[in-house]
């Protein structure tokens, strides 16, 4: 009799032999995840009449499309997307790093749509969760029997007073996150900056973010673009931290703690921009106490992230608690499926779950909700849990980072244990950061990984 | 489906290589068959020839290593721990045991045993 299969990541005995033979292979630590975490299903395709729609073509809705593609036969699926670029996000700080060029960020969403899968090139206006409908902004209604959430998140630069983001890249303002032009733009703005020296000011906004390490490996890059520029000397960095610590995970906010110091970036804790005078190159941060100024060089502006219009306006959004005020989707976070619309699933950084806003959120999450629906679609209910897995190549300067990689428990997961230190500066890191990370995720957006 | 998947290995460095990975696998594969029937025509292993291409080797171990730092741009000299020199004595190993196998067999083949000696 077969035994019964257990769900992913809890049979500790298993995970950690299979990672350990991924790494003897000198493998990829996002390829270990997709080893570990459920591939593509290639059992025969399971015939339905469903009709799916995907809201969002970003990296969590083309990966969800290829997966259910190539699981259901006669399923009608949609996904609905303006965007006709896909931007490979995870690249930006090494675009604004000065290290890979503005269009390695940058190809065709088109390229990455499976076969069989209708693409509505349109804005997701109207999410219907009662009438299970979603309404686009040409007014196309879809109706829909299963709804994959994948809008991602909307970047709010307007909730800095004085931001304008078309002067990115002048009078030192930088803001890798807006765009591939924004992240190149920022390398000439922090290029200019390590000629020239002075203030550099660093930091990250409250509420949740995508990629919460990406604020502090720009401050690391900076540091060591000065340092081989000979002009760290002239150069003083600050970091405005958000809350009273520095990263989300304990263990983790305190090795950059030490780091910081080591490398002599200036901590303020508790300071969010507030408002910022680009011509006067003055930034204004809330603080406890009331508000404290700040002039600055060189600025990595770093917007506050909500979920996007279409999400908090419609019934989806978290009604109270830590995701409410920004809209995210009130989802399970060990299944992705909505708390109220059990048919409807919200992956990537759109999903109200603590912390994993990153691409290996979506690498995990996609394929545990997708488990849950094909459950519903075969009568069988899925067991998959999704752990809250997310991973971060914190880089510590040019040619170093640290793998870290953890979960909702705030513990370190090793995918490499006894090789790859998790708080240790490696190159091993950087090489899989720079080469290995950018194969593995086009695999994932294809489904194949 | 949770098993380790090695089409998910071939995705990945099909996604980092392109055409290359096939060409590369094919010149990989292409070396070994030489210097086995090389070795099986032989019955054995020509000393001289075998240090010549180990000397050789050494050279393609400190290529490999070049080629490795251009792409990740960066280099052995970012190595941070043991983790790291692992990584380079890989890539030096591999790099030297491909040259060593490659020069082996085409010295080889150009120059069977009896005009060799």
């Amino acid at each position: 009799m077969p035994k019964p299969r257990l769900p992913q990541a809890q049979d500790p005995r298993i995970e950690p032999m299979r990672r350990r033979f991924l790494a003897t292979l000198g493998a990829l630590p996002l390829a270990a995840a997709a080893a570990s975490a459920s591939a593509p299903a290639r059992a025969a395709p399971l015939k339905t009449q469903a009709r799916i729609v995907i809201a969002g073509g970003g990296a969590a809705g083309l990966t969800a499309a290829n997966r259910l593609a190539a699981a259901l036969d006669g399923a009608s699926i949609t996904v609905i997307d303006p965007r006709k670029e896909h931007w490979y996000q995870p690249g930006f700080t090494l675009v604004a790093a000065g290290i890979k060029p503005q269009n390695y960020t940058v190809s065709d969403t088109g390229s990455y749509m499976p076969k069989g899968v209708e693409w509505v090139a349109d804005k997701v206006a109207e999410i219907d969760p009662e009438g299970r409908k979603v309404v686009t902004a040409g007014g196309k209604t879809l109706p829909y029997d299963f709804l994959i959430v994948a809008l991602g998140l909307e970047l709010n630069y307007a909730g800095i007073e004085g931001m304008d983001t078309a002067r990115i890249g002048q009078d030192g303002l930088g803001s890798i996150y807006h765009s591939p032009q924004a992240a190149a733009a920022t390398w000439g703005a922090m290029s200019q900056f390590t000629q020239s020296g002075g203030v550099g000011v660093f930091g990250r906004p409250a509420g949740e973010m995508k990629c919460a390490g990406a604020p502090l490996k720009y401050t690391f890059i900076t540091d060591d673009r000065l340092r081989r520029a000979g002009t760290r000397g002239k150069a003083e960095l600050v970091y405005m931290a958000q809350s009273k610590s520095l990263f989300g995970v304990p263990i983790v906010a305190e090795k950059v703690r030490m780091l910081f110091q080591d490398r002599g970036v200036k901590v303020n804790h508790e300071h969010v921009l507030q408002s910022i005078d680009l011509g006067k190159r003055v930034a204004t941060y809330k603080t406890p106490t009331g508000t404290a100024e700040q002039a600055y060089d060189f600025i990595n502006v770093v917007p506050p992230m909500r979920a996007p219009e279409a999400v908090r306006n419609s019934p989806l959004p978290w009604t109270e608690g830590p995701f409410a005020a920004d809209g995210w989707m009130e989802v399970d976070r060990d299944t992705l499926r909505h708390k109220r619309y059990p048919n409807v699933f919200g992956v990537g950084d759109v999903a109200g779950v603590p912390k994993g806003k990153t691409a290996a959120s979506v690498k995990w999450q996609v394929p545990v909700a997708l488990d849950h629906l094909l459950g519903d679609l075969r009568g069988q209910p899925s067991k998959e849990v999704y752990n809250g897995y997310t991973s971060c190549p914190l880089i510590t300067r040019l040619g170093q980072a640290m793998l870290i990689e953890f979960d909702y428990k705030d513990n370190l997961i090793m995918s490499f244990p006894g090789v790859i230190a998790p708080l240790e500066e490696l190159w091993i890191s950087w090489v899989m950061k720079t080469m290995a990370l950018k194969p593995t995720y086009i695999s994932m957006l294809r489904g194949k990984a | 489906m949770k098993e380790l998947d090695p089409m998910v290995f071939l995705a990945v460095f099909q996604e980092m290589l392109g055409p290359m990975l096939w060409v590369m696998l094919f010149a990989a594969l292409a070396a070994v068959v030489a210097f086995v029937a090389l070795v099986m025509r032989e019955k054995g292993i020509v000393s001289r020839r075998l240090v010549r291409a180990e000397l050789l080797g050494l050279i393609g171990g400190v290529v490999a290593l070049v080629i490795m730092a251009r792409v990740s741009s960066s280099g052995f000299t970012d190595a941070g721990g043991p983790a790291d020199w692992f990584l380079i004595a890989l890539v030096y190993g591999v790099g030297a045991v491909a040259t060593v196998i490659l020069a082996y067999a085409v010295m080889g083949w150009m120059r069977p045993r009896q005009a060799a000696r």
